[in-house]
């Protein structure tokens, strides 16, 4: 487990070559390639598996205790060896891209907060950065670092349900209790600020909902010291332990070539020892302006994992504390009566702050015909948003990239060979959002 | 095999009070049994729930003392369904199979001195069979056809993963468990746990390092804790029924009472093998009696001795619970590997320095000497074995 120190002045570099390392590996995993010798071969699909009376075919969940909501694996069994998994999806289904066809740009938001529900301001923000681009209008300085705050707040949340998740999957009971009270903390504070525990629909188009309450500086001061005497107690918990150790140490491993080829990203391709983080290799927000370092591990597994989860909360806290420094004043929206509401004492006061008040609410803002993708680093791993607008208030196309889906993909890969515990600890370690994966 | 004769009750013969007190003591030891494990569910969770930053069952009763029990009458009341494809005798025989050794275990352990009931004296404890503690290998190696046929007659995989987790995990913790129990016997020179007890008598304070087991036994006291809380299924072996894995192990299909009856049956082995080892290894109910009242009153022959032995059972209990609380649970293989490989090896060989060592001291021997070249023999004994034993990567190599 190291960490990769980017100072400010070299982050052009080390963002080209992080570039070029993506493009060869891609190069490598083409189709017309062929297998690299000593290549695992994974098959991730097929309809039937052949009946063979010496195994047992398992299908853990869609109602199981440690598959994350309704993930359903279908695994064939030798005793306690899992030969072959599968991961059958589908049963969170709500055809929320399709519903947001149906919707305008300003509703747009409450539907994709829906997705991820662990984070749901990354994919708020992958949305509205979307439209933005396709409107051409520029954020305030101030709505920019209130989203990264608000962004950085919710990794952390969503990195110490994590903890919480992955210790009772892998039988440290208390582990999960620790987890949700810190998380319970940031919540909190979030709610303060937003309104709303999660499901918040406050990163909007244009910057975001309110400006941020008073007092936010300390309450999320007091909130950062609480995780951080967390973390400290997470990391004599379970760092150390030999027994954490030996149930995750070489667990589910998977090569840089792997996860490329399964296009897993976030912790899951970090944890291969590639450095890949969209907030470093393609600074979005105010990235490029804060301190901070990316977590990666070199081994693939299911420790590495963990330990990249539980640093990058720390590397959170960094960046918030330098939000908070750093937070501009001016204005947290944009001030076009087109995109965002008027305040509302302007609705007393002006017959035109109520008709735009109206057209919005009602009709919402007309976007140039074009397309765009957006994408972002959400807690797990690359989230984008591809939009096609025709010029309505309401896109003829949206579709997220959910990075839940594509790493529940790499999990075919590291579950052949190890046991059921392993398979319960791997999909922990994946840490997939069943709402994201069937959207 | 005589099973209660050693006790002074029928030296003079049986007759009808004999048989009342007998009785007497029989429903008295039940409802110990029932009721210690009442009282421990309640106190794990309480304590589990400070350690966990909650408040824990508040509601039935002072402090929720009353929540076991609720919760024991509510599953009374609930459906007991039966999956279609169980084998439906075993099925419904196996929770009784896993609670009735569950009960017998414990008519072994003293619970305290000497007492007179009626006129007649008697040992504070049920049964005082010259088997001893064998008695316990035997409900221990009974109660595991309780949790094998749950899983195995259930008619379903995840019990079946289950029962056999169980039957393998059990049988092989069984032998460090016998092992460790070795390492006391040899030093009491008896089977009866009357006749371990009072080879460690309390005379001084002084008494717990010299009399108590414990220290002399070191190694197979650590041992026996270790296997017992495999023995018992307990965290961090609790692989048998492993929530996160096999969704309730052996148990996953029942429900209603059945369902609590297993759990019933796992806490009094938990209690049973707790008071075992304070019987083993802290001198069961002997402590220092109250210098301020008479020796043969009634505080100093019934209170004492039980509150001492209800002491040492409590600060065990608590570890069990604290061991609960925080160790990750291990994983089916490093649960066999670390048995077979590790603990078994280890109560072999310290059986061996132990037999040394009481040898040595019976034959008048420099202990200076015996007691080192018992360690040393030992050490190398483990490290021949532990050459010839397989490293984990090369088997993973393999497998892989």
């Amino acid at each position: 487990m190291s960490t990769s120190t980017h100072d400010h002045d070299a982050s052009t570099t080390e963002t080209d070559r992080l570039l070029r390392q993506t493009s060869e590996g891609a190069q490598v995993l083409r189709r017309d390639t062929p297998a690299q010798p000593g290549a695992r071969e994974i098959v991730l699909t097929g309809d039937s598996w052949p009946d063979d009376d010496e195994t047992m075919i398992i299908n853990m969940g869609p109602a199981h205790p440690s598959t994350h909501g309704v993930l359903r694996v279908m695994m064939e069994l030798d005793g306690e060896t899992v030969l072959r998994a599968k991961p059958v999806i589908g049963y969170l289904h709500t055809g929320m891209e399709k519903q947001a066809e149906q919707l305008t740009y300003v509703q747009g938001g409450t539907n994709v907060t829906r997705m991820d529900y662990l984070s749901p301001m990354s994919n708020e923000l992958v949305f509205s950065l979307a439209v933005e681009q396709l409107l051409g209008i520029e954020v305030p300085e101030r709505a920019v670092w209130a989203r990264m705050y608000l962004v950085e707040l919710q990794r952390m949340a969503s990195h110490l349900l994590f903890q919480a998740t992955n210790g009772m999957d892998i039988g440290a009971l208390s582990m999960m209790i620790y987890g949700w009270r810190e998380r319970e903390e940031v919540l909190r504070l979030v709610e303060s600020i937003t309104g709303l525990r999660m499901n918040n629909n406050f990163i909007r188009v244009g910057g975001i909902a309110a400006d941020l309450p008073d007092g936010w500086q300390q309450h999320t001061l007091d909130v950062l010291e609480l995780v951080e005497h967390g973390v400290s107690q997470y990391e004599t918990l379970l760092v150390e332990n030999p027994i954490w150790q030996e149930r995750t140490v070489g667990v589910g491993t998977i090569t840089t070539d792997e996860a490329l080829a399964l296009g897993a990203t976030g912790p899951i391709l970090r944890s291969t020892g590639f450095p890949w983080d969209l907030r470093k290799a393609q600074p979005y927000l105010a990235y490029d302006d804060v301190e901070f370092d990316v977590c990666y591990g070199s081994n693939g597994d299911c420790y590495d994992r963990f330990l990249i989860r539980l640093y990058e909360i720390l590397e959170s806290v960094k960046i918030i504390r330098q939000c908070i420094e750093r937070m501009p004043g001016g204005d947290y929206r944009v001030q076009d009566r087109k995109v965002t509401p008027p305040p509302r004492a302007r609705i007393d006061e002006s017959m035109e702050a109520l008709i735009h008040h109206f057209k919005l609410f009602t009709e919402g803002f007309k976007v140039p015909v074009g397309e765009t993708y957006s994408v972002v680093e959400s807690p797990r791993g690359e989230i984008g948003c591809y939009i096609v607008s025709d010029g309505t208030p309401k896109p003829v196309r949206m579709h997220i990239r959910g990075p839940s889906f594509y790493n529940l993909q790499s999990m075919a890969a590291m579950v052949p060979g190890s046991f059921v515990a392993d398979a319960v600890a791997i999909i922990s370690s994946i840490d997939p959002i069943l709402g994201e994966v069937d959207r | 095999m005589n099973l209660l004769a050693a006790d002074p009750l029928y030296a003079k013969g049986i007759d009808l009070t004999v048989v009342l007190i007998l009785i007497g003591k029989t429903l008295a030891v039940f409802a110990i049994v029932l009721l210690s494990v009442l009282f421990y569910i309640w106190f794990m969770r309480k304590v589990i729930a400070d350690m966990q930053n909650r408040i824990g069952p508040q509601r039935a009763g002072p402090f929720g003392i009353l929540q076991t029990l609720a919760d024991g009458i509510k599953a009374f009341f609930k459906e007991s369904s039966r999956p279609s494809a169980a084998d439906k005798r075993v099925y419904m025989l196996a929770p009784y199979l896993a609670l009735i050794p569950a009960v017998m275990a414990f008519a072994i352990v003293p619970i305290g001195g000497e007492v007179s009931i009626a006129g007649h004296r008697t040992y504070l404890q049920l049964a005082d069979p010259d088997i001893g503690i064998l008695w316990l290998l035997m409900m221990s190696g009974i109660g595991l056809y309780g949790v094998m046929l749950a899983g195995w007659s259930s008619g379903s995989k995840y019990p079946l993963l289950g029962s056999v987790r169980a039957s393998a995990q059990l049988l092989s913790y069984e032998a460090a468990l016998g092992l460790a129990v070795v390492g006391v016997l040899v030093h009491a020179g008896t089977l009866s746990t009357r006749g371990i007890v009072d080879g460690q008598s309390w005379t001084s304070w002084h008494s717990f390092v010299s009399n108590w087991f414990w220290l002399p036994a070191i190694g197979a006291f650590v041992i026996f804790l270790i296997a017992a809380l495999a023995e018992t299924n307990h965290p961090p072996f609790d692989l048998v029924e492993a929530e996160q894995e096999l969704v309730g192990g052996f148990h996953t299909e029942y429900s209603g009472i059945r369902f609590a009856i297993f759990f019933l049956a796992e806490f009094m082995n938990l209690v049973t093998m707790s008071a075992i080892a304070v019987t083993l290894f802290l001198g069961g109910p002997s402590g220092p009696a109250l210098g301020f009242v008479a020796a043969d009153s009634w505080i100093n022959v019934w209170v004492m001795p039980v509150f001492w032995f209800t002491f040492k059972l409590l600060v065990l209990l608590y570890a069990t619970v604290w061991v609960r609380a925080t160790l990750p649970r291990l994983r089916y293989d490093q649960l066999m590997s670390f048995g077979w490989k590790y603990l078994i090896e280890l109560a072999f060989v310290w059986a061996m320095i132990t037999g040394v060592v009481v040898v040595g001291a019976d034959q008048g021997w420099n202990r200076w000497v015996t007691v080192p070249a018992a360690i040393v023999g030992g050490a190398m004994i483990l490290g021949v074995l532990w050459l010839c034993i397989p490293r984990r990567g090369e088997t993973v190599e393999e497998f892989r």
